[in-house]
């Protein structure tokens, strides 16, 4: 039997449709990027924003692509951020860039460790066992002193110029242009990763284990590698704001970080890898703006949303802006020519 | 007769049940070999011990003449083991398409490549598309496998299975719950397995069985009761007894 070559050529589209670029999403990053020039006077949430956005799209690795939950994904956020911090202070590494690398690399050691405590069991054993990581961390920084700063958090710390060149400002200029390139270069390996071969095994083993293993895949290697991977990016998240901060404290490894980046990642949904970055804005801002108006009770009406979101999304939780999505592939012109030309084609034949 | 699977003593027993006891199967190249038994006799318990799913308490399992009882599931399939599940076990969010795609990527040692996006391998699509065409699940390559109707499910079970390239093929009953009207598709599919695979069919459907089959093992409580051509199957009292009440066609 011989195929022909149109029902290749549309497999091929059809096979690489996921990985093809939307228009929202380049109005998406110009807009992150045209900030530096607009809103320089919030370069500082916008900061924000931008480490925790990147953390989120660290869970949304494991979570919405692997299918792994974590309630202590801020362990690697920590020893991110404590890695950028004594490296800084101790002037072992000085550029901000190879620091934060270093402490990526530091942070992903970690996660292959752990990875294999996460290997068996149910979402509720994984939640537990990731939960105990981040307590232990947070405790063991606590006993070491000397080397941490314990509960005062490590002070002195002076960050040196990106590249010897850009200084970081109080105002959040440098830190802001730093970490949103930072956020955009791991977003697009990110992007190129789950759209890959190996990001398709990923869903394929969050799917259904069972036949993933029938059809040759090796389930438990490819969890240690997305763990890994993916605890590599919350060490850069965690590097980002001990250097944006010159600062880290034990509550990098708090537990209500990990829980409040579930939250995020559900605010904005799981498994597009825009989940996590669309959700830092709407929580950094919804924050920013209740906190002021309400300063002791923000958290209830985070609280709120969540319980809305829920509700709407009901069991779909992770595909609540499926629709938006939808749309925006219906927007893309590019798909909606070819499919023009691909019909008139069809015509002529 | 050349054999390429053969399992040696093979027991696997649960608390106070032995599920498989000391069962010497045979199976030779090519084979259409068909395994048969009533319910609980222990033939999806054999399925999982020889893809690895479940480790025999004692006993061996040989691809030829190789001892694989120590591999995991997902080697096992490299080496040619594949199964498809009498329940369908399938990626409900992704098409025919791409889990051909990942089937074929996989078994190419590809499915660690990170960087190149899926679908630029013509070479791939081609393998995968053909094979689509060839189980008629071409007009919904590009459907959610959630929404499928059943029998291109189970149409797809079977497609992803042959895409691994197997040397021997474990069929756990292709046709269960399939209705009527869409039977003849499936076995169509099945009796359409290329010639150089081995297949191992379980199944309960004695048409099916006797159609299909060259060679007829049946198991009754764990155990190897009786083995021979469908004729000496159907001929023997044995067997008739252990199925009394359920037809056998006379062959």
């Amino acid at each position: 039997m011989t195929t022909p070559p149109s029902a290749v050529r549309s497999a091929t589209e059809w096979l690489s449709a996921r990985a093809r670029w939307q228009p929202l999403e380049g109005l998406f990053w110009f807009s992150a990027f045209a900030a530096v020039f607009l809103f320089p006077e919030r370069h500082l949430i916008l900061t924000e924003i931008a480490w925790l956005g990147l953390f989120a799209l660290s869970l949304d690795l494991i979570l919405g692509y692997a299918g792994i939950i974590s309630l202590g994904h801020a362990a690697f956020f920590g020893v991110g951020a404590y890695t950028a911090a004594l490296l800084a202070k101790h002037e072992i590494i000085n550029e901000p860039v190879l620091a934060l690398l270093a402490s990526g690399l530091v942070a992903m050691a970690l996660g292959f460790v752990t990875s294999f405590l996460v290997l068996r069991g149910s979402d509720l054993t994984r939640l537990m066992v990731t939960l105990g990581v981040a307590l232990l961390l947070r405790e063991l920084a606590n006993s070491f002193g000397w080397l941490t700063g314990g509960a005062d958090g490590l002070q002195g710390v002076t960050i040196k110029p990106v590249f010897g060149i850009f200084r970081f400002d109080m105002f959040g200029h440098t830190g802001y242009v730093y970490s949103l390139s930072v956020l955009f270069i791991l977003f697009l390996i990110a992007r190129r990763l789950v759209n890959s071969p190996f990001g398709l095994s990923l869903l394929a083993v969050k799917g259904n284990p069972l036949r993933a293993s029938a059809i040759g895949v090796s389930v438990d290697a490819r969890m240690v590698a997305i763990y890994t991977v993916a605890a590599g990016y919350a060490g850069i998240a965690g590097a980002l704001l001990a250097q944006t901060t010159a600062f880290a404290s034990l509550e990098v490894f708090s537990f209500d970080r990990s829980a409040d980046l579930l939250l995020v990642l559900i605010i904005g949904g799981a498994g597009y890898l825009y989940g996590g970055l669309i959700g830092a804005i709407i929580f950094k801002f919804m924050q920013d703006y209740l906190s002021v108006l309400t300063p002791q009770y923000w958290p209830f009406w985070i609280g709120l949303v969540l319980v809305v979101i829920v509700l709407v999304g009901r069991d779909r939780i992770t595909t609540w802006t499926a629709p938006i999505r939808l749309f925006a592939a219906r927007l893309d012109w590019r798909t909606f020519a070819r499919r023009e030309a691909a019909a008139s084609k069809d015509q002529c034949q | 007769m050349t054999v390429v699977l053969e399992t040696i003593d093979l027991t696997k027993r649960f608390a106070g049940i032995v599920a498989a006891n000391n069962i010497a199967l045979r199976i030779a190249r090519g084979a259409r070999h068909a395994l048969i038994g009533p319910n609980g006799a222990g033939k999806t318990t054999l399925i999982n011990l020889l893809t690895g799913v479940q480790r025999p308490t004692s006993g061996r399992i040989l691809l030829d003449g190789e001892d694989i009882s120590g591999l995991p599931t997902h080697e096992r399939v490299g080496r040619g083991i594949v199964r498809t599940f009498q329940i369908n076990q399938l990626f409900g969010d992704l098409t025919p398409l791409e889990t051909l795609g990942l089937a074929v990527s996989e078994r190419r040692g590809q499915g660690l490549d990170w960087w190149r996006i899926v679908g630029t391998r013509p070479d791939l699509i081609t393998e995968a598309v053909e094979i689509l065409e060839r189980f008629r699940l071409t007009d919904v390559i590009n459907e959610r496998t959630a929404v499928l109707p059943y029998g291109k499910q189970r149409l797809l079970e079977i497609a992803v299975a042959i895409a691994c390239r197997p040397r021997v093929l474990l069929l756990d009953e292709p046709a269960a719950g399939v209705p009527e009207d869409e039977r003849h598709e499936i076995l169509r599919a099945v009796a359409a397995l290329p010639a150089d695979v081995t297949v191992l069919l379980i199944e309960h459907d004695m048409d099916i069985v006797f159609s299909f089959a060259d060679r007829i093992s049946v198991l009754v409580s764990g155990a190897l009761f009786a083995e021979g051509t469908p004729e000496e199957i159907a001929r023997d009292p044995r067997v008739k007894a252990v199925y009394l009440g359920e037809e056998i066609v006379d062959a």
